[in-house]
């Protein structure tokens, strides 16, 4: 089947799609995005988390054929500005993260970085206060990390929570 | 060449981000914008997908395996069985015996028996389902003890099994028996009827007595980056193979044989490692991929979903363990006894190495006159086990803390005083004879650990009964009726690097030019980066010794000599050993160059110079020439300075086989914990409040990962301790999920402070100690203890289970 789709601002359109394929199959697969993750495949660790139509939501849990017509955002569009990957300006969750050490392997990287950004977006974007670390946690629990113990992801967050109220301020 | 000027500020210049500061991952910024190529992330234009098929039963004979209705499914290029394997049927890490796809038996459930390459995922699921295997099932032997000590037993694997060793496997289902004997039992070693004469007398001579079984779950690695990578045929014959592993060249050596290749032809590079903590010791889809893409002539992938990957590498082993300690009154410890069995299930793996481990390090760090150990690995048709972070100390430590906690208790002592009583230090030996020959100041840090801020009490809280406090959290199971707090303490020894007089190199090619008026480091070696941040750590090392702050990092591949593992916390030591040698070399042929060309003032030695800032420095003469003057230009005709080290480090010896005596290891690290929990024992759910450490590390090379080292550690010995159990009945995983098995989410865990020490070991570069395991360590116990303060159940097996701790009386 075709699929077409609204991903990172770009229509795009998926061929010969096997029926039983993810959203996170042909994002990988098809459309050379592999930028969300492949961990459990079952909605479980968070690491393909993607913008639905705006919400977030595990990518390997959603059907190629339930994405048609539909706005995508992943960790590939998260990055400010124009232009390719690197050259283009970190965004805030995604300086905050390597700047606190918040990455190790970097397998649910991508995932907490969609997470979190949702998370700001809905506090301190949405001109409410800086999340505290309860907040924090309930937001991120269903994304797995296996390397940090989570406490330089909070730094991350906590960092990017303050620079993006600074900056809306 | 340009004058040199002496200033002050060229005096004082330094150059940034080197050891001790905490500079950015080079890789982060891929890795956050999600172009960091993953193992799983390779794709090609005409690649084909792999497919394991995997045995259903734990135990059976093959009696046939047809192929021919998954050839004809349309898509399908190939499947290959044992007969398509052109060289070495069975490889392994210290043992050759698992068959590269299954021969004449399967020995546990999952065992790859054939593998298929099409060109769709789905398209090789369905020829899978068309291949027929006629199995004869077989009793699994799936109780470990049994397989240790009944002579009975059925045998897992036959005598001869292997053709190169047809003494393989003499000794029934035991892979590996390690006693230790010190002290009174050392005289009667080798009589069971004396060592229980020698022990009945000390036991009389003890004024208590503690004796306890305990059990140690099967731990899964759990790391998010599943098995994959992507194996490419070359023109030469020969394959490249981009794979997430955690040592290229030790792959590459079983791989070659495999494919009846000599290893120049087999040439490995290293993809992106989605985390690894020991599973990716032992090879999954390396070989099979390259032998479809040397069939097929296409690229071909291999990616294992999760279930898969359950059954695709090795787990933690899980022990059965009989501990008896007795002490004199004042809390002195007189004697300890312990058996060990740790279950191999069906191939070696790591197993004779953690058994080497968890032996030695037995007893713990605590001064014990008369011990008697016997230690076990043993095949079943179990998974199989071998490496995961910890390595058979783990489940050693579990059970020799909780005996600590019990003495204690029946001493009425301090859990940290009886500690420290016993306390090893530098100097002392542990129960294998070797010396502790570098700082070990565990009263120290037990002290520290004891006296770290405690966390408020719940009573204290603006909100005593806000349930994100609470165990169950949000689910709001409870307002705090029923919530009992524990504090516990755990502490654990690590041997660090490779043991047992393995030669543990590693190499580091290092390259000084002058590209565009800068002057350039490369780093070149075949270590694997797996989220631990060596790849900072190289970086750091090369400007620190050569006062370049531009270092490129090349990717890690087999064109350069081996690293070894990424394992045994060793590649700080061993890979920024190697680098930093390797600069030395760089540096003495720069200092050598300068005098050649006459920048270096008579009369100043070598000891007199540095690389500083960019620049050649004296300490008396101040700044000499910058590196750009120096060189040149590479691209211009300039100087490149490039060497190739290999750096070793002391050698190690065997345990004897009778009385366990010998130097085995290369260095010990420890690391304190203490754990505060809320129990609710009404539902048996645990909350840790707080899980602090204090952690020697000899000498801090970048504060921030190893902080993140040290909390990502706790954190998986806190999922140990509370929820992490791979269930296996009858040879069945019976959780192979992350619905099922569960690790610590960030809900799971809480604040950890961390107090670091800094006591160099001479023999180590920097004074550095490996940091990775220790806090795997110690956490399990110090959690397991904090849990029974607050019940006052016994608990022994981890992970505790709800059921352990329901049904008190408060």
């Amino acid at each position: 089947m075709r699929v077409s789709f609204n991903v990172n601002g770009e229509d795009v359109t998926a061929d010969d799609v096997w029926p039983g394929e993810s959203l996170l199959y042909v994002l990988r697969e098809r459309l050379g995005l592999p930028g969300s993750k492949n961990a459990c495949e079952q909605g479980e660790c968070g690491s393909c988390t993607v913008y639905f139509d705006g919400v977030t939501a595990c990518s390997c849990m959603i059907a190629a054929g339930q994405a048609q017509g539909r706005t995508v955002r992943t960790v590939e569009g998260l990055a400010e500005g124009s232009g390719k990957g690197t050259e283009r300006e970190l965004g805030t969750v995604q300086e905050a993260f390597v700047e606190a050490g918040a990455v190790q392997c970097g397998f649910c990287t991508p995932g907490l970085l969609v997470q979190t950004d949702d998370l700001l977006e809905r506090t301190v974007g949405a001109g409410g206060p800086v999340p505290d670390d309860a907040e924090i946690r309930e937001a991120l629990a269903g994304n797995l990390c296996r390397c940090t113990g989570y406490e330089k992801i909070l730094d991350a967050v906590r960092l990017a929570a303050e620079r993006r109220a600074g900056s809306s301020a | 060449m340009a004058a040199t000027t002496r200033t002050v500020t060229d005096l004082t210049s330094t150059t940034k981000d080197g050891v001790g500061a905490s500079p950015r991952r080079p890789d982060g910024t891929l890795k956050v914008t999600g172009e960091f190529a993953y193992s799983s992330d390779m794709w090609m234009e005409d690649m084909l997908w792999g497919a394991t098929l995997r045995s259903p039963h734990p135990h059976a004979e093959i009696l046939g395996i047809d192929i021919t209705e998954a050839l004809k499914v349309p898509g399908v290029h190939a499947v290959l069985t044992h007969e398509d394997v052109p060289g070495a049927k069975r490889y392994g890490l210290e043992h050759q015996d698992q068959p590269v796809l299954a021969i004449d038996k399967v020995r546990y459930k999952g065992e790859a028996v054939a593998v298929v390459a099409a060109d769709h995922p789905e398209t090789a699921r369905r020829a899978m389902e068309r291949i027929r295997v006629d199995y004869r099932v077989l009793e699994p032997v799936s109780d470990s003890r049994r397989a240790a000590l009944d002579p009975d037993c059925p045998l897992v694997h036959e005598p001869g099994v292997l053709e190169e060793h047809p003494e393989y496997n003499q000794r029934g289902n035991r892979l590996r028996y390690q006693p230790v004997r010190t002290g009174a039992f050392s005289g009667v070693a080798g009589s069971a009827e004396r060592e229980r004469e020698v022990l009945e007398r000390l036991r009389a001579e003890a004024d208590v007595v503690v004796a306890s079984e305990y059990e140690v779950g099967m731990q899964d690695q759990a790391f998010l980056g599943p098995e994959s990578g992507m194996a490419v045929p070359a023109g030469d014959g020969g394959v490249d193979l981009y794979v997430a592993t955690q040592w290229l060249h030790v792959d590459q050596r079983q791989i070659a044989p495999a494919l009846g290749l000599p290893q120049e032809k087999v040439r490995l590079t290293l993809a992106g490692v989605g985390g690894a903590f020991g599973a990716r010791e032992d090879l999954s889809m390396q070989i099979h991929a390259c032998l479809l893409a040397l069939r097929t002539g296409k690229p071909v992938k291999f990616v294992y979903n999760r279930e898969e990957s359950f059954y695709g590498h090795v787990h933690r082993h899980p022990a059965k363990m009989r501990y008896e300690h007795g002490a004199r009154s004042d809390g002195t410890l007189l004697y300890a006894t312990a058996e060990i069995i740790v279950d191999g299930g069906a191939y070696a793996s790591a197993t004779p190495a953690v058994v080497g481990v968890a032996s030695s390090l037995g007893i713990g760090p605590y001064e014990v006159p008369n011990v008697l150990v016997d230690a076990y690995g043993v095949y079943t048709n179990n998974p199989p086990c071998g490496a995961m972070r910890g390595f058979g100390a783990v489940q050693a430590c579990f059970a020799y803390e909780s005996q600590m906690d019990r003495l204690a208790e029946e001493l009425g002592m301090h859990p940290v005083d009886l500690r420290i009583r016993n306390a090893m230090s530098q100097g002392s030996r542990i129960i294998t004879g070797q010396e502790i020959d570098m700082p070990l100041p565990m009263a120290e840090m037990l002290r520290r650990c004891r006296d770290l801020p405690m966390p408020p009490a719940r009573e204290e809280l603006a909100d005593p009964a806000d349930p994100r406090t609470l165990p169950g959290g949000v689910a709001g199971t409870t307002h705090g009726e029923g919530v009992v707090r524990g504090v516990g303490y755990g502490l654990g020894l690590k041997n660090l690097c490779f043991s047992e007089g393995f030669d543990d190199y590693s190499t580091a090619r290092v390259r000084l030019e002058v590209v565009g008026g800068e002057p350039v480091v490369l780093v070149h070696t075949a270590a694997a980066e797996v989220g631990q941040g060596l790849v900072t750590v190289k970086g750091q090392i090369a400007r620190t010794e050569l006062g370049v702050e531009k270092v490129v990092i090349a990717p890690s591949d087999t064109q350069v000599g081996s690293a070894g593992s990424s394992s045994a916390s060793r590649q700080s030591y061993m890979t920024g050993g190697a680098v930093r040698t390797a600069c030395a070399s760089v540096r003495a042929e720069v200092f050598a160059l300068a005098r050649e060309r006459g920048v270096v003032p008579e009369g100043l030695d070598d000891t007199d110079l540095s690389l500083v800032g960019g620049k050649l420095v004296s300490a008396t003469a101040g700044a000499l020439v910058s590196l750009a003057d120096l060189l040149g230009d590479s691209a211009r005709g300039g100087t490149v300075v490039e060497h190739t080290r290999e750096y070793h480090h002391r050698p190690t010896e065997m345990l004897d086989p009778k009385l366990g005596q010998g130097s085995s290891h290369t260095q010990f690290g420890m690391c304190v914990h203490r754990a505060v929990v809320d129990v609710d024992v009404e539902l048996g759910l645990v909350k840790v409040v707080a899980l602090d450490a204090v952690q020697d590390v000899g000498k801090v090379m970048h504060p921030q990962q190893l902080e993140g080292q040290i909390q990502g550690g706790s954190t998986q010995g806190l999922g140990l301790a509370l929820m992490e159990e791979v269930q296996v009945r009858d040879g069945e995983i019976r959780n192979p999920s992350f619905t099922d098995y569960l690790i610590p989410t960030i809900l799971d865990t809480p604040p950890m402070r961390i107090e670091v020490l800094e006591h160099p070991d001479p023999h180590s570069p920097y004074g550095l100690r490996g940091a990775g395991e220790p806090p795997t360590l110690s956490s399990t116990p110090a959690i397991v203890a904090a849990v029974r303060a607050a019940t006052g159940r016994p608990l022994t097996h981890a992970p505790v289970r709800p059921e352990d701790i329901v049904g008190i009386e408060l």
